[in-house]
């Protein structure tokens, strides 16, 4: 505050304001960044109170966005130079992933943000009824109100059972994708390069986050695919899906899963990794429940089981022939 | 602790605690309550202020005074107390420059009048701000809205906007960075004349 006196120019507070909100939306963010921004926010009520005009304003422009597509008809046809927003498969957006969510996060008016670690599940219950369920290492972050329902999923996967509300839609947003639920239940999961979303009740929007009309109505089994190149839906049957939602329970079963697919899934959750060190070998299937965290019972199977010799080396434990 | 003997009169709108506020309940209350004010009041101090290069830090001095306040304790009546404190900070001004630069008789109708003024978030939603959005993303520069339409509507990452573009991400944060400040300018209903020239 003492500051106040010799830094007045408003227009460059509220420039550098911006700026950091643009590093939090857009660039790389780490738990270094957030520190910095406590800091700075700390230094002057000048420049926590620019920065809390210009998020907040800028959530308002978000939830626009998300509006604009199932409104049809409501832009002018005029304003369609912005033709930059259609016929894109929309690359896979990586919206400020927070590196640390600590005590000393700092919440945007409305939002809360719920994590788990790797290994870590979680059920979050809100007002209205709706439930997430957060599969091991997901960040996402909530806006509840009477009038909004926006959910972010910036990273790992959650399982969505949701009271339908014809005026207030529940949005999930990740990846640059938008899921818009019509009463309904669905599984949400985010990988560094692809994006699923798996409907087993009710109907859901699927679509380009913001941009153009184009979104497909999804039906109970569907399966959607989103990748940078394309996005494709399959059939799933009830088993099928209901296998994708084990983690709930906190096993994961795999049916004739190939070796290396089956490491990868149990990596999600330990923080000690397995690695398959031979692709020969990484073909391999294996069948059976196993408990999330139970890496030592999987190496066992591993063993005995399939034959294969392991090494263990302290980080990581090593598949070979 | 202290706060624990308030609890029975729970009632955002009509608290009477002198318990301090955490920061977040201050940045809620003021996302709420105050913003939705800011067409009103810069409205305000535009027409009781002749100089117009003040103006933003007017407003910013306000928001300070205001959300200072609300630390210790959330006013009852926000609008009113919102044009109160810029009402004297008007004359704090005046006084301090031996200058009037408030119109003759403008000071206390103004202020009733912009106090009535109902602020964007009374007026409905929906087709209005997609409007003003619109309007705010048209009076961009091309470059800068392909920026914020890539990474607003699209949800691309800075990195993902500088490869589809071909420009540096550097020039894509400045872009970006201007377009959030125009943006919440303009949502905010910033008077048309004290906008900057692009």
């Amino acid at each position: 505050m003492s500051e106040r006196a010799i830094v007045t120019n408003a227009r460059d507070i509220d420039a550098r304001a911006a700026e950091w909100i643009e590093r939090r939306y857009f660039g790389e963010w780490n738990a270094a960044d957030q520190t910095a921004l406590d800091t700075w926010l700390e230094e002057s009520v000048v420049h926590r109170v620019a920065f809390v005009r210009l998020e907040t304003g800028w959530r308002r422009t978000e939830r626009l966005a998300a509006l604009r597509p199932f409104k049809s008809g409501r832009a002018a046809p005029s304003r369609r130079n912005w033709s930059i927003l259609t016929g894109i498969a929309a690359a896979l957006g990586i919206v400020a992933i927070l590196g640390v969510i600590g005590s000393n996060y700092f919440v945007r008016p409305g939002e809360r943000v719920y994590a788990t670690k790797v290994g870590g599940r979680e059920k979050v219950t809100f007002a209205d009824g709706s439930q997430i369920e957060l599969n091991t290492d997901t960040v996402l972050r909530a806006r509840m109100t009477t009038k909004e329902r926006t959910v972010w999923l910036d990273k790992g996967e959650a399982y969505f059972q949701v009271k339908h509300d014809v005026h207030n839609p529940f949005i999930v947003v990740a990846s640059g994708h938008r899921v818009i639920d019509l009463g309904t239940k669905f599984l949400v999961r985010r990988d560094d390069n692809s994006l699923e979303v798996a409907l087993l009740e009710g109907r859901v929007r699927f679509g380009v986050a913001g941009g153009h009309p184009q979104s497909s109505l999804l039906k109970p089994g569907d399966d959607v695919l989103a990748t940078a190149e394309s996005i494709s839906v399959t059939r799933k049957s009830t088993q099928q899906l209901t296998n994708k939602l084990t983690w709930r329970r906190g096993v994961v079963v795999f049916k004739d899963t190939p070796l290396a697919d089956a490491v990868r899934e149990l990596d999600r959750y330990n923080n000690q990794k397995l690695v398959v060190a031979d692709p020969a070998i990484s073909r391999r299937t294996i069948s059976g429940t196993i408990p999330t965290n139970d890496v030592t019972g999987f190496i066992r199977v591993v063993r005995d089981v399939l034959g294969l010799h392991v090494m263990n080396d302290g980080n990581e434990v090593v598949i070979t022939r | 602790m202290v706060e624990e003997s308030e609890t029975g009169r729970e009632c955002a709108s009509h608290r009477t605690s002198d318990a301090a506020m955490t920061a977040s309940e201050v940045d809620l209350w003021f996302g709420r309550e105050v913003l939705p004010l800011e067409a009103a009041l810069m409205q305000f101090l535009q027409h009781n202020w002749r100089n117009k290069s003040d103006i933003y830090d007017f407003r910013q001095e306000v928001y300070v005074r205001v959300y200072e306040a609300a630390l210790k304790k959330i006013p009852d009546r926000p609008k009113q107390f919102v044009f109160a404190t810029a009402r004297n900070l008007l004359i704090d001004r005046v006084r301090q420059e031996h200058v009037i630069p408030i119109e003759a008789a403008a000071d206390l109708e103004a202020l009733e009048i912009a106090a009535d003024t109902p602020g964007p978030d009374r007026i409905a939603m929906g087709r209005e701000d997609l409007r003003r959005l619109q309007a705010a993303l048209d009076r961009l520069p091309l470059r800068a809205r392909e920026a914020v339409v890539l990474g607003r509507i699209e949800g691309l990452s800075r990195r993902e906007i500088a490869a589809r573009m071909g420009i540096g991400e550097g020039t894509v944060a400045q872009y970006l960075a201007r377009g959030i400040c125009e943006l919440v300018d303009i949502l905010y209903g910033e008077p048309p004349n004290v906008r900057r020239q692009p």
